[in-house]
């Protein structure tokens, strides 16, 4: 049943993942990309690495993806010219995948295989795998994990200091400014014909 | 699974300047000066901070924490204190270069201080993986400090080499540590270390050493690794280029001792020859090509690479001797840069970046006390007795002869003769060329940094001088980092 199941959800990550790079709405590649992350995500979940297979929905089709999705809509890319040269390139990119495929079957048929062949371990049965992660990340690998979200902070540091730039023609909102207006500043009182159209395009 | 709860307290340095960076972010924030004058200050004051506690706290000791991704010995201490140092003095001259150009924000700073706790957080890294975060860290901040010009294209397309070629040797350098963890099935160096030394089937281990040594030698500049150097000091701003000579080159002596040494020292016979080919070809290379540069950055960019087939002699030696050597090598070089480095953002003003040789004509008649900084340096990375160049060149030859590598440092004197010649050719161009004929001496570099600046080129110069007529504290402070 298992074996099944895998064989089903590898059979449409490798469809999804063909698709990312075949179809020729880039949106719809995107959405494609999600469906394979999805995939990869069940089977390892069923590889019994459920933590994983959860953090890569969350953060890469929850997160990553949705992000570049509206990256790729704000660019409104062409990709006519990036399909030129297709075929030109072919040859030596068939070259390449013979080549690999070749030494993935050198590896796989060395004597050495058994190697990479070898069954997953079973896991405790007692712990699972949030609470085996959960109990080394604060403990032993703290120092790493803190560290690491030094480089967060310090990615938004950067991030922003090589972005931002305060120039003339944005419509930024300055909050201060906002709440410091004074009614005075904005609305005139026109006496006399109050609520006529007139009067509102005067004060204007 | 064994839990010991880890001694924070020796960690101080790093949580101190963590702090006081989050404490320069938060004051910065809020600060409308345009001179940025409180955020430089403090930024100062955590460094020279940092120094005095990490030297205080690490020294004599020799403690492994945090289920040992943590190193407190004095070899970290020393690391430390110079990385901090290096970074102050480093920072000391940049307010007047970057206020003129519109660059003078409180983020440059802010990057300077990650790196600096990146290069902390390696100086003390007791396993592969905390050694690739702090290295990660300080690489994320210089590719940003290099792209800070954002309208220069020069600044823009040295980031963009820095980053892809940064990015890979990150990868190697990874690659090799898996490879390490795949033979050892540990990440403490301590660990690594125990079991380099017992096997008798080495094959994994060297390749992932091959490649370690592949990312360090690329962080260190040393040739064939080198492609990066020249373009990125030539295109970044002049003050990044100042920190990224200094106090980095310590970080990476650092990634080295401790990966390579603490690691994988038991396989030094095997390292050697890899060693002494990186020392060979970044000193034939860095001092050949340095002799046609028209660029002053750029001919102190080979001359980095020059500088770093130094300290791979004092590594090829294998011998703690050997490795002080190497590291107060470092430290020389980070002074002698610095002030380099200083006299250019001295003598830049807003339009006008004094970076080609040509500009420096005349400069002994227009402003002798610079020019005589000049002559110190350029006499000192020569390597002539007197300054502190020349203890730095005597200690690694000395190292290597000793290890018997004495075809090596044959070699070594005459890559340095060579690179007298560039060097004294510059101080040729500042003292006996005149400015070129209707060249109005206004359109020549005048400097236009505030007295304090000046001042503080003043006393790195003459540093250059004392440390070269007193070295012996700076020495036994380094040999004695790594026991002698």
């Amino acid at each position: 049943m298992e074996q099944l199941l895998f064989y089903i959800f590898a059979g449409i990550l490798l469809f999804a993942a063909t698709m990312v790079i075949s179809v020729r709405n880039p949106v719809h590649a995107a959405l494609f990309l999600v469906l394979a992350f999805f995939n990869a995500a069940i089977i390892w979940v069923l590889a019994g690495a459920e933590f994983l297979g959860i953090a890569l929905v969350v953060v890469y089709v929850g997160a990553v993806m949705v992000l570049f999705l509206f990256v790729l809509m704000m660019l409104d890319i062409n990709t006519a010219p990036l399909r030129e040269g297709f075929a030109r390139y072919l040859p030596v990119g068939l070259l390449v995948a013979l080549l690999m495929a070749v030494q993935l079957g050198a590896v796989i048929l060395s004597e050495r295989a058994e190697l990479i062949g070898g069954t997953i371990p079973e896991p405790a049965a007692d712990v699972n795998n949030i609470q085996a992660i959960g109990g080394v990340l604060y403990t032993v690998y703290v120092y790493p994990f803190e560290i690491a979200a030094v480089i967060l902070l310090l990615a938004i540091v950067a991030a922003i200091s090589l972005t931002l730039r305060r120039r003339g023609g944005t419509h930024q909102q300055d909050v201060a400014k906002q709440l410091s207006a004074r009614p005075e500043e904005r609305v005139r009182m026109v006496k006399g014909m109050s609520g006529s159209s007139e009067a509102r395009r005067e004060n204007q | 699974m064994s839990f010991e709860m880890p001694q924070f307290s020796l960690a101080l340095p790093e949580m101190w300047l963590l702090a006081a960076t989050c404490g320069v972010l938060l004051v910065d924030l809020f600060s409308r000066d345009p001179q940025r004058t409180l955020t430089f200050y403090l930024t100062q004051f955590s460094l020279l901070v940092t120094a005095a506690i990490a030297l205080g706290s690490h020294w004599g000791i020799a403690e492994i924490t945090f289920s040992g991704h943590y190193v407190a010995d004095s070899l970290s201490g020393v690391l430390k204190a110079a990385v901090a140092l290096l970074a102050a003095l480093a920072l000391a001259y940049t307010r007047p270069y970057l206020r003129p150009r519109g660059l003078l924000q409180g983020e440059f700073y802010l990057l300077a201080l990650f790196a600096t706790q990146g290069m902390l957080v390696i100086a003390s890294g007791g396993s592969l993986l905390s050694l690739y975060m702090g290295l990660e860290l300080l690489s994320l901040s210089l590719y940003a400090l290099v792209a800070y010009h954002r309208d220069s294209r020069q600044a823009a397309e040295a980031a963009m080499k820095y980053f892809v070629l940064g990015a890979l040797a990150s990868g190697i350098l990874l690659y090799g540590m898996s490879m390490v963890y795949g033979a050892t099935a540990s990440l403490e160096l301590a660990r690594i270390a125990e079991v380099a030394a017992q096997t008798d089937d080495p094959l994994l281990l060297l390749f992932g050493m091959t490649f370690m040594l592949v990312g360090v030698a690329f962080k260190l500049g040393a040739a064939p690794f080198h492609a990066w150097v020249p373009d990125v000091y030539q295109g970044a701003p002049t003050p990044v280029t100042l920190f990224l000579s200094t106090a980095p080159k310590v970080a990476a002596v650092a990634l080295f001792l401790r990966l390579l040494v603490d690691g994988l020292g038991p396989l030094h016979d095997q390292l050697q020859p890899m060693l002494l080919l990186l020392a060979v070809v970044s000193l034939l290379l860095g001092n050949l090509a340095a002799i046609v540069q028209t660029n002053f950055k750029r001919l102190l960019a080979y001359s980095a690479i020059a500088h770093a087939g130094f300290i791979m002699v004092g590594f090829s030696a294998g011998t703690d001797a050997g490795h002080a050597a190497a590291l107060f090598y470092t430290i020389a070089y980070g002074i002698m840069a610095a002030a380099a480095f200083g006299l250019l953002t001295v003598l830049s003003r807003s339009g006008f970046e004094a970076e080609e040789i040509a500009d420096l004509r005349g400069l002994n008649e227009r402003h002798p006390v610079y020019a005589g900084v000049l002559l110190l340096v350029m006499v000192s990375m020569t390597g002539i007795p007197g300054t502190i160049g020349f203890y730095a060149k005597y200690l690694v030859l000395k190292s290597a002869v000793e290890a018997g590598l004495i075809p090596l440092a044959i070699l070594a004197v005459v890559a340095a003769v060579i690179g007298a010649f560039y060097y004294l050719r510059v101080l040729k161009v500042a003292y006996f060329d005149r400015p070129a004929e209707g060249e109005q001496s206004a359109e020549l570099p005048r400097p236009g940094a505030s007295a304090a600046v000046r001042g503080v080129l003043l006393v790195n110069g003459a540093a250059v001088l004392v440390l070269g007529i007193f070295p012996e504290r700076l020495i036994a402070l380094c040999q004695a980092a790594l026991g002698l």
